[in-house]
């Protein structure tokens, strides 16, 4: 989900409206109590208190256990607590801390019982100064239901959502460039190539025509069946320009933007680097080399190579 | 079980093995706690229990002192510190009071970090109060 960031009155109406939703019922539990889920969990926590299978209940601590939703379940289900948590991380309070986990147990679950939850939001404080940042205080309450939608357990949850303090510089360091490339079937061989130190230039599998930018179809022969080959790395400067203005996003001006002839018969758009601007010149030697620009990305770029 | 009666103490090994088989038998999933290089990625030293072990433990802790007729009425934590892998939870607790078949203890569970859990679990015994 993408939401805009809130200000703080913003946060605290849509917490209202939220909470004014009431108890929200979430999706019933995938199994019902069983026994090997019980075994599985005593022998985990090393557990050997004997009355759990002896009477063939779930211990009481295992109440959130029965409706997690697995390694393929749906991460995100839509809830009044996972829509808040959204327009907080949008809102630039991205870190996450559990502070408060307090669970009331009614009776033991038998096995057999499919339990369904029940989320109501209850209280959001903040904006407040904490050790791990400024942050905001969420709060909300889970209750287990059993088949005859009695309450069989309860679970007040508290997490702090928080702007962390200390590594502010650090995170801004490692962001995301902010000009991403737009990777599809079509370009995706590029980008994977580039990831392994390879610049992969698109072929025609039939008649073997090269072609950049890539395309879906030959525009020799019209064939939609195509490959690639790992390009040499040489190549000569055909063009370029010094961008002084407007500035862009994630780079400092200026910098240059070349189009690179390569041998193997395609022109292809990149920065030429590692050289002082005004020694940049037409029918240069060039040679690729390879710049991480985030933790994902890493573009392929141009550096003065051998004659 | 009198009031101010000491819980013998409960010292876990947090092993790898150990908190990525109680996250997977809590049913969690989230990376961070099987896996190393992606809590590290996020800014934590290492991986590290999740919440749901924290309570089962919590639970553990008491009812291994308490016996199998004890009745678990409510388990309320306050979280610290996180447990990593390769460091140690010890459990200590109290019995800090008991009235009409309840008895309250506070536990306790320690890391080299400080306090990961701090805990007061509800229990009476089979066949008495609710």
């Amino acid at each position: 989900m993408s939401v805009p960031p809130m200000s703080d009155q913003e946060l605290h109406e849509l917490a209202g409206k939220l909470a004014a939703l009431g108890e929200v019922r979430g999706t019933p539990a995938r199994d019902p109590v069983n026994e090997p889920m019980i075994r599985h969990w005593l022998d985990a926590m090393g557990d050997t208190n004997p009355a759990y299978l002896e009477k063939g209940v779930a211990p009481p601590a295992m109440a959130q256990v029965w409706t997690m939703p697995g390694a393929r379940g749906p991460a995100n289900e839509r809830s009044p607590v996972n829509d808040l948590m959204g327009a907080l991380d949008a809102s630039g309070y991205p870190g996450v801390v559990a502070t408060n986990c307090e669970q009331t147990y009614h009776r033991y679950v038998r096995i057999g019982e499919r339990l369904t939850p029940a989320t109501r939001l209850t209280d959001l404080a903040g904006p407040k100064r904490t050790a791990l940042g400024v942050g905001y205080f969420a709060t909300w309450q889970v209750t287990w239901y059993d088949e005859a939608d009695e309450p069989v357990a309860g679970m007040l949850f508290r997490v702090l959502k928080f702007r962390p303090a200390a590594r502010e510089q650090a995170s801004q360091e490692r962001a995301a460039y902010p000009l991403q490339p737009a990777i599809n079937q079509d370009t995706a061989y590029f980008w994977e190539g580039v990831q392994q130190g390879e610049l992969r230039i698109q072929t025609c599998a039939d008649c073997g025509l090269h072609r950049h930018p890539p395309g879906p179809l030959c525009p020799a022969c019209r064939s939609a069946d195509r490959s690639y080959r790992v390009a040499s790395g040489h190549g000569i400067l055909y063009s370029y320009v010094v961008h002084h203005h407007p500035p862009v996003p994630g780079r400092e001006t200026p910098f240059v933007v070349g189009v690179v002839e390569l041998p193997e018969g395609v022109r292809i758009v990149g920065n030429v680097v590692d050289c002082p601007i005004e020694e940049v010149a037409i029918g240069m030697p060039l040679r690729v080399t390879y710049r991480r620009m985030d933790d994902r990305l890493v573009l392929p770029m141009w550096a003065p190579g051998e004659a | 079980m009198e009031i101010g009666a000491a819980l013998p103490e409960l010292s876990i090994d947090l092993t790898p093995t150990v908190v990525v088989s109680t996250a997977l038998a809590t049913m969690d999933f989230t990376p961070v706690h099987h896996d190393v290089e992606v809590a590290r990625a996020q800014g934590s030293k290492d991986i590290f229990l999740n919440i749901l072990t924290t309570m089962g433990l919590v639970e553990r802790y008491v009812t291994d002192w308490a016996g199998p007729a004890a009745v678990i009425q409510g388990i309320a934590v306050k979280l610290g510190v996180p447990a990593y892998a390769g460091d140690r939870l010890r459990f200590s607790g109290t019995v800090v009071s008991r009235a009409e078949g309840r008895t309250a203890v506070e536990v306790r569970g320690r890391v080299s970090l400080g306090d990961h859990a701090t805990a007061t679990v509800t229990l009476t015994e089979e066949g008495t109060g609710r």
